[in-house]
C-alpha cells in the first residue's frame, strides 16, 4: 500500500504545486522538495529487502477480465530507477526555485515537474504492463508541456511537439509490442513474465514483439535514428533537461530494455538490433557534441552518447556489461544531472550559455566551479571519483568482445572527456571574458544540487562497496535475470582496460587542448540531410494531407455533407443487406384492402405535391393532407393515440409554416438541372434502401420483445388500460419528463430568436443611420 | 399492406432527402417535415400492423386478448412527434431569422453571419 502511495503522491502534490507556489513564494521549492527527498529515504529503506529478493509488492484489481491489474514491485533495477527519478528530483525541485524565480508560471512548472516525476516513479516501479505503458505516456505528456514552457517562443512549441511526436509514436508502437508479449507470455505481469524467457522465445510472435518494444524503447531514449529531438528539446528551461532530458526521462527506455533484456536478449536480433543501434548512437552523438557551442545542446549529444553506450551495454548482453550498464546509469545521472545544472547557473548567472563567451569565471562563482569540476572529473574518468569505475567497467565489458568493439567504446571515452572539459573547466579557468551579465555566485538553491551529485560522485567513487551489496548487487540481477554479487573497486591493477582508461585520458586531454581548432574544422560537415530533415519533411506531407481531406469533405455546403452520410450509410447498409439476405420479400403480411392502398397512394402524391409545387401555400397544403394521411394510416392499425395526436401536430405544424412563410421568401429555381438529377438519383437510391430495410425488417426479430412486459404490468402494477399511455406517464415518465424538457428548450429557442429580431430593429433605429 | 407502406415509407424517404438537398431553406424545411413523417412509419411498420386492435384493456376484462397492436412503438412514435413538432417549430423560427438578418434563403449564399 506504501508503495502504491509512494508512487501516486507525487499527482497529489501537484494539485497543491501552485497554490503553494503562491502562498511561500521563494520558499516554495524548499517545501515541495521535502515529497521527494522523502520518497528517496523510504526507497532506501526498502533496498534490504530487495536485496533479500523480497521486493516490496502492492496489487490491486483494476479490470481484471483484461488483465489490467494495478502493480507495482519494488525489486533492485526499479529501485535503482526510483532512486534518482526521487533523489535528482529533489535536488532539481529545490533548483527550480532559484532558477525560475519571480516567473509568473512557476506554480505550474512545479506542479508538471512533480506529476512527471510521480508518472516515471510509475514507470520504474510497475508490475503491469499496460500500466506501465499508462505511466510511459503521462511522461511523455509531462515532457511535451515542460519542453514548450516557455510557449511564448515558436522554437520552444517546435521543439515541444517533435519531442512528443516522436515518443509518443515510439509509445504506440510500444503498446502494441506489450500486448504482443504479454499473449506469448500469458500475463502481463512483469514478475511472472520473467520466468518465461525460453517461450518468449520461441514464440511467433517474438520478433515483432521485440521490434516494436525495440522502436518505443529507441525513440524515448533518443537513439539513432531518433536521437535527432533530445538536442532540440534543451529549448526547455533547465532543471527539465537536467531531470527529464539527462538523469531519468531518456532512461526510460535504457531500464525497460534491462528489465526485459533477461527474456528477450540472447537472440541475433536482440544483439544485432540493440548492440548495433547502440553503437551508432554512441558514436553519432560522441561526434556531433564535438562541434557544440551551446553548453545545453553539448551536454545533450554527450547524453546521447551516453545512452548510446548503455544501450549497447545492455545489448551485449553479457553479465560484465550488464553489471557495467548499472553502474554507467548511475555514474552518468551523477555527473551528467550536476553538469546540467552548472551549466544552467552559468547561463542564469552570465545571460549566456555560448561556450565561446564563457571564461575565468571560477573566482567569481567558486562552489559553482568546484562542483562543475568533480563532476566533469567523474565524467571524464579520472580516479578517484564513480565516473573512472564505470568507465573501467564499460571497457573491460567491451574488451571481452574483441579489439573493434572497444576501440568504439574507447572513441566514444574521448568524446566523453573532450566534453567534460568543455563543460566544466572551460567556462572557469583561462582568460576572463566580458559575458552579458556580471557573474556572480548562484544561489544556496543552485549550487547545493551539483554540489551533492558531485560530492555523491566523489564519495561513492572512494567507497563503492557501500553500494554494491544493496544497490548495486541488486539492480544488477535484475537486468542479468539471476542473482549476482557484484564486487567494486578503484584500483584493479594494470590490466588493458586500465591502459584503455589512461591512453583515453591522455588523447582527449589532447582534443581538449586543440577544442577550437577541432570545431571551427567539424562545423563545416553540417548534417543537412539527417533524420530531421525527414521528420520536417513528414510533418509537413501529414498537414498538408490534412489540410486537403479537411478541404475536401469540409466544404461548408450542406448538402455535400448530406451525401457523405447518406451515400455512406446507403452504400454500407445496402451492402450487407443484400450480400447477407438478398433481395427481401416478407412472407407474414396483412392483405390490403381498396381504402388502405388508395391512402397510401394519397400520402405519396400529397408528398410529391409537396415537393414539386411552385406555391408555398400549396405546398404546406400538401404537406398537412400528407400529415393527415398518416394520421388515418396509425387509426386503422390500432394507435388512436398516435392518430390524435398526429391530428393535432398536424395542424399546429400547418399554422407554424404559413405563419412562417407569410415572412420568407418565394420558391425560387436555385440549383441547375443536373444538381436536380443528380440529388433525385440520390434520393431514390436512399429511398429504395429504406424500403428495403422496412421489407427485410417486417418478419425479423432479433432479440424478445419487451412489449410483454408493459401488457402484463399495466393493469396490476401502474393501474391504467391504455397500454401506450401507461408506458408514457409511468413506466418511462422519467423520458417524458426529458420530452418535455426539450420542447420547453424548443420554445425558449423560439422566443429568444423571435425576441432578437426586435432588439436589433430598435439598436438599428437607435444607432441611427 | 406492409408491402405498401414498405412504398410508402421509401418514397417519404427519397422526397425528404431530395428536398434536404435543396440549396432553398424553406425547402429544407419541408423536406424536414416529410423525413419525420417517413421515420415514424418506418418504426410502425416494422413492429408489423394490427388491423384496428388498440393495445388498450376493456373496462370489463382483466387482460388484453391476442392479437393487439405492439404498444411499445406507438410510444415511442408518440414521443417522436411531439419532439419533431419542437424540431419544427424551432427550425422555422432560426430560418425566420436567418432570413432576416442575411437577406436571403440561398443556403450558398449564407456564407458569413454578418449582414
Amino acid at each position: 500500500m506504501m508503495l502504491a502511495i509512494s508512487v501516486l503522491s507525487g499527482f497529489g502534490l501537484a494539485f497543491a504545486a501552485p497554490i503553494l507556489s503562491r502562498r511561500f513564494g521563494r520558499a516554495a521549492g524548499w517545501i515541495l522538495a521535502l515529497l521527494p527527498a522523502g520518497l528517496t529515504l523510504y526507497f532506501i529503506g526498502l533496498l534490504p529487502s530487495a536485496a533479500a529478493a523480497r521486493p516490496a509488492a502492492f496489487s490491486a484489481p483494476w479490470a481484471p477480465d483484461l488483465g489490467l491489474v494495478f502493480s507495482f514491485r519494488a525489486d533492485g533495477l526499479g529501485l535503482l530507477f526510483a532512486l534518482l527519478i526521487s533523489g535528482i528530483g529533489a535536488l532539481v525541485v529545490t533548483y527550480t526555485g532559484g532558477y525560475l524565480k519571480g516567473n509568473p508560471n512557476l506554480g505550474k512548472f512545479y506542479a508538471w515537474l512533480l506529476v512527471f516525476m510521480a508518472a516515471m516513479l510509475g514507470v520504474a516501479l510497475a508490475d503491469n504492463m499496460i500500466l506501465l505503458f499508462v505511466f510511459w505516456e503521462l511522461t511523455s505528456i509531462s515532457s511535451y508541456i515542460l519542453i514548450g514552457f516557455e510557449h511564448e517562443r515558436a522554437s520552444a512549441r517546435a521543439a515541444a511537439l517533435q519531442a512528443f511526436l516522436v515518443t509518443g509514436g515510439g509509445g504506440l508502437a510500444l503498446l502494441a509490442g506489450l500486448l504482443l508479449l504479454g499473449s506469448a507470455g500469458g500475463t502481463l505481469e512483469l514478475s511472472a513474465l520473467l520466468g518465461q524467457g525460453d517461450v518468449l522465445r520461441a514464440s511467433p510472435f517474438y520478433f515483432p514483439a521485440v521490434l516494436l518494444i525495440l522502436l518505443g524503447a529507441f525513440t524515448k531514449s533518443a537513439q539513432f535514428p531518433f536521437h535527432f529531438w533530445l538536442p532540440n528539446a534543451m529549448e526547455a528551461p533547465t532543471p527539465v533537461s537536467a531531470y527529464l532530458h539527462s538523469a531519468t526521462m531518456v532512461k526510460a527506455g535504457i531500464y525497460l530494455l534491462a528489465r526485459l533484456g533477461p527474456v528477450l536478449n540472447g537472440t541475433d536480433v536482440w544483439v544485432y538490433a540493440v548492440g548495433g543501434v547502440g553503437a551508432a548512437t554512441m558514436l553519432v552523438g560522441g561526434y556531433l557534441a564535438l562541434s557544440q557551442t551551446d553548453l545545453k545542446r553539448l551536454l545533450a549529444y554527450s547524453t546521447v552518447s551516453a545512452l548510446g553506450m548503455l544501450t549497447l551495454l545492455i545489448g551485449l548482453g553479457s553479465p560484465h556489461a550488464l553489471e557495467a550498464a548499472i553502474v554507467l546509469l548511475l555514474a552518468h545521472g551523477l555527473y551528467k544531472g550536476a553538469l546540467f545544472l552548472v551549466a544552467g547557473a552559468l547561463d542564469h548567472e552570465t545571460g549566456t550559455r555560448d561556450i565561446t563567451q564563457l571564461g575565468g569565471l571560477f573566482s567569481a562563482m567558486k562552489l559553482t566551479a568546484i562542483a562543475g569540476g568533480i563532476a566533469a572529473l567523474s565524467m571524464a574518468g579520472l580516479p578517484p571519483l564513480f565516473g573512472f569505475l564505470s568507465k573501467e567497467l564499460t571497457y573491460e565489458a567491451a574488451l571481452e568482445f574483441g579489439p573493434w568493439l572497444a576501440g568504439a567504446v574507447v572513441l566514444a571515452g574521448l568524446s566523453f572527456v573532450f566534453v567534460a572539459g568543455v563543460v566544466g573547466v572551460g567556462p572557469f579557468w583561462g582568460k576572463q571574458k566580458q559575458t552579458p551579465k556580471s557573474p556572480h555566485e548562484a544561489p544556496l538553491s543552485m549550487w547545493l544540487g551539483p554540489a551533492i551529485l558531485a560530492g555523491l560522485s566523489l564519495l561513492l567513487g572512494i567507497f563503492p562497496n557501500s553500494i554494491s551489496r544493496f544497490l548495486i548487487s541488486p539492480a544488477a540481477s535484475g537486468a542479468i535475470g539471476e542473482s549476482t554479487s557484484v564486487k567494486l573497486a578503484l584500483w584493479h591493477g594494470v590490466n588493458p582496460a586500465f591502459v584503455l582508461s589512461v591512453a583515453t585520458i591522455l588523447i582527449g586531454a589532447g582534443l581538449f587542448a586543440a577544442r577550437h581548432p577541432i570545431r571551427s574544422g567539424l562545423s563545416r560537415f553540417a548534417w543537412r540531410w539527417g533524420p530531421s530533415f525527414f521528420y520536417d519533411r513528414s510533418l509537413d506531407a501529414l498537414n498538408a494531407l490534412a489540410r486537403g481531406q479537411t478541404r475536401l469533405l469540409q466544404s461548408g455546403y450542406l448538402r455535400f455533407y448530406l451525401f457523405a452520410i447518406i451515400l455512406t450509410v446507403t452504400g454500407l447498409a445496402g451492402f450487407t443487406l443484400f450480400t447477407r439476405g438478398g433481395l427481401p420479400v416478407p412472407v407474414a403480411v396483412s392483405e390490403v384492402r381498396f381504402y388502405e392502398a388508395a391512402l397510401a397512394l394519397l400520402i405519396l402524391l400529397a408528398a410529391f405535391v409537396a415537393t414539386v409545387s411552385w406555391s408555398r401555400l400549396g405546398a404546406v397544403a400538401a404537406l398537412g393532407v400528407a400529415g393527415y394521411g398518416v394520421a388515418l394510416i396509425y387509426l386503422l392499425f390500432g394507435a388512436p393515440d398516435l392518430a390524435m395526436t398526429q391530428f393535432l401536430i398536424e395542424s399546429l405544424t400547418v399554422i407554424l409554416f404559413v405563419l412562417a412563410f407569410y415572412h420568407l421568401p418565394h420558391f425560387a429555381q436555385l440549383s441547375s438541372r443536373t444538381a436536380r438529377v443528380r440529388d433525385g438519383l440520390i434520393a431514390l437510391l436512399a429511398g429504395g434502401l429504406m424500403t428495403s430495410l422496412v421489407l427485410s425488417a417486417v418478419d425479423a426479430q432479433l432479440h424478445p420483445s419487451i412489449s410483454g412486459y408493459f401488457v402484463e404490468n399495466a393493469l396490476p402494477l401502474a393501474h391504467g388500460r391504455n397500454i401506450v399511455n401507461v408506458i408514457l406517464v409511468d413506466f418511462r415518465g422519467i423520458d417524458t419528463m426529458g420530452e418535455i424538457t426539450v420542447l420547453g428548450i424548443a420554445a425558449i429557442g423560439v422566443y429568444a430568436l423571435l425576441k432578437l429580431h426586435t432588439d436589433r430593429k430598435k439598436d438599428k433605429k437607435g444607432g441611427g443611420e | 399492406m406492409e408491402v405498401i407502406l414498405a412504398f410508402v415509407i421509401g418514397g417519404l424517404f427519397a422526397l425528404a432527402i431530395y428536398m434536404l438537398l435543396r440549396r432553398s431553406l424553406v425547402k429544407l424545411l419541408i423536406g424536414l417535415a416529410l423525413l419525420s413523417h417517413a421515420a415514424n412509419l418506418l418504426i410502425f411498420t416494422a413492429a408489423k400492423l394490427t388491423r384496428g386492435r388498440p393495445p388498450v384493456i376493456g373496462m370489463e376484462t382483466a387482460a388484453l386478448e391476442p392479437p393487439f397492436a405492439d404498444p411499445l412503438p406507438q410510444a415511442l412514435i408518440l414521443t417522436a412527434i411531439v419532439i419533431s413538432f419542437g424540431v419544427m417549430a424551432f427550425a422555422l423560427a432560426l430560418a425566420f431569422r436567418a432570413y432576416r438578418s442575411v437577406g436571403t434563403d440561398d443556403l450558398d449564399q449564407m456564407q458569413s453571419t454578418d449582414v
